[in-house]
């Protein structure tokens, strides 16, 4: 009997486990360590924010799923990998140490005979001063990274609802919060959200908003920008983009590294080394993310961290980790199969495998601080990523280690991306896009980088209802209802 | 905002040589298509073909 275990219990990492109990789990252990007890629906995070949604609406407990199915859950954070087991033992194991109510603390080493490392990234907010410490929100601004934090976000928001019906105007800012975040489309969901709903409430004529981004251009989301099919044109997501905020009254900030936050007021440096600041009365800016600090300790106690783990802090895969400058990187520089190279019983998925390299060209301001998005791993690629991960496993189990490995690589697979706009059944707006390959690839389609045909977006009622579905449509499969499997990533 | 001043729209947010001058904005017509629910009915058939297009080359 094999074990696996899946550090990490999100959007990658769940669908991992749930498909492996799923194939091989009446014969072999599925173990999951993650310091959550409840599981939540990210991209719904932004209508908790606004008090559209609460905080019970896009999370639910995982420990009865678990159960339900037969996977050992621990409650646990993982804080290190033995890759090679230790003096005493072969058997490599995980360290984890409990995150649940009345064992906080206690640690605990678990063997495996596969590792998936799917933990997700550390909200890096202490990477800039004011944002906050580690890996805590501060006081200035608010988050909707978490449901915890969306919902402060909302109570928050509505403060400012109050005062601006009471005659005050209020300065709005959101995006980034440092040079090097990923994650702009949440961003982007939210200020369209705020403003569908200052508009509702009637005071939108009392609000300056602003987005202030990390991005070179406006509706680069962190994947270098994509030419969609519109009208017979092949239009850049930078007109689209613009055509947005300048049709809902959003000033904008492109190229910025906010480099301190204090009570109401944001500095930042601008790519062309312009340094600024920026006042407000409600911020929410995207900390950057980093790998969660696990350690790799060898069989004799050596520190091997850099051996399995990119200075990141994310896991190294079959990736080209050496292809330099821009000019040279390719669409084939990009991981398929997400197993170490050193170890090959580990594998990593979403946010915690290490890319090669952005996917934005890469930026300094003339003082040299780097300013870019950083590659977006989440969603729909990230459960692919799960899935084909899962599968590798399952065939090297049941077929032998010889058995080839499944492959899902960026360059090679869509995403369908639908941000909201402003939630109302009649009245709401989402841009629904779909974007392939995610990771441009400029030999195969020379010129966008991508295939034009099966490149689009547009903004309208449908993608509202597109995105309210597929809420249900997660919240069930994730829940592991009835005829969950068929519903894709 | 499009404003109707003397019976024509204006684009007002369009700030002259300001960062949204050179962008394009949707008119009267094209933001109420956005909300028009028999439109909105057909558009939700065809993204979700779309989607399920790329879903399907993906997996």
């Amino acid at each position: 009997m094999a074990r696996v275990v899946v550090l990490g219990g999100g959007v990658s990492g769940h669908t991992a486990a749930t498909f492996l109990q799923d194939w091989i789990g009446s014969n072999h252990e599925v173990v999951v360590v993650t310091p959550n007890s409840k599981w939540n629906w990210i991209p719904s995070n932004i209508w908790v924010g606004v008090g559209q949604m609460t905080k019970e609406d896009v999370t639910f407990d995982l420990a009865p799923v678990y159960e339900k199915v037969g996977i050992i859950y621990h409650q646990a954070k993982a804080l290190g990998i033995h890759p090679e087991g230790d003096k005493k033992s072969d058997k490599p194991y995980v360290v984890v140490e409990s995150t649940k109510e009345g064992s906080v603390g206690e640690t605990e080493n678990i063997e495996y005979d596969y590792l998936i490392n799917a933990t997700g990234p550390k909200l890096n907010f202490g990477a800039t001063p004011g944002l906050g410490e580690g890996t805590n929100l501060g006081e200035h601004t608010v988050s909707v990274c978490t449901a915890d934090h969306a919902e402060h976000a909302s109570h928050e928001l509505h403060k400012m609802i109050e005062a601006m019906k009471a005659g005050e105007r209020k300065k709005f800012l959101i995006g980034t919060g440092h040079g090097m975040c990923t994650c702009q489309g949440a961003a982007f969901e939210y200020i369209f959200n705020i403003e569908h709903e200052l508009r509702k409430a009637g005071v939108r004529d009392m609000a300056d908003m602003k987005w202030i981004s990390n991005e070179s251009f406006l509706g680069d989301f962190g994947v270098g920008g994509l030419h969609m099919k519109s009208m017979g044109f092949a239009v850049s997501s930078k007109i689209f983009a613009e055509s947005l905020f300048t049709e809902r009254n959003v000033d904008w900030i492109i190229g910025a590294h906010v480099n301190k936050v204090e009570s109401g007021k944001a500095h930042y440096e601008l790519l062309d080394g312009t340094k600024g600041e920026e006042e407000f009365d409600f911020s929410m800016l995207i900390p950057p993310f980093a790998g969660v600090g696990l350690k790799a300790i060898a069989k004799d106690g050596k520190d091997i961290t850099d051996t399995l783990f990119a200075p990141n802090g994310f896991l190294k895969v079959d990736a080209n980790y050496g292809a330099g400058a821009y000019e040279n990187w390719k669409a084939s520089d990009w991981p398929s199969t997400y197993q170490n190279p050193t170890y090959s019983n580990i594998f990593a998925c979403g946010i915690a495998f290490a890319p090669p390299h952005p996917i934005s060209k890469p930026m300094k301001s003339p003082a040299g601080t780097p300013i870019g998005p950083t590659p977006p791993r989440t969603g729909m690629p990230s459960g692919i990523m799960g899935k084909t991960v899962a599968h590798s496993i399952t065939d090297l189990i049941t077929k032998g280690a010889d058995a080839p490995l499944h492959k899902a690589s960026m360059a090679e697979m869509g995403a369908a991306c639908v941000a909201s706009a402003g939630k109302g059944l009649f009245n709401g707006t989402a841009a629904a896009m779909t974007i392939y390959p995610v990771v441009p690839d400029f030999e195969k389609y020379p010129g966008t980088g991508r295939d034009t045909d099966y490149t689009f977006g547009e903004i309208g009622l449908a993608g509202h209802w597109i995105k309210h579905i597929l809420h249900h449509l997660f919240m069930h499969k994730a829940q592991l209802r009835m005829g969950w499997t068929l519903i894709p990533e | 905002m499009a404003e109707k001043v003397h019976g024509k729209h204006h684009e007002e947010n369009i700030k002259a040589y300001g960062n949204n001058f050179t962008t394009m904005t949707p008119g009267p017509f094209a933001k109420w298509m956005r909300t028009c629910v028999i439109y909105q009915a057909i558009r939700f058939v065809a993204i979700n073909i779309k989607m399920l297009v790329v879903v399907g080359k993906s997996h």
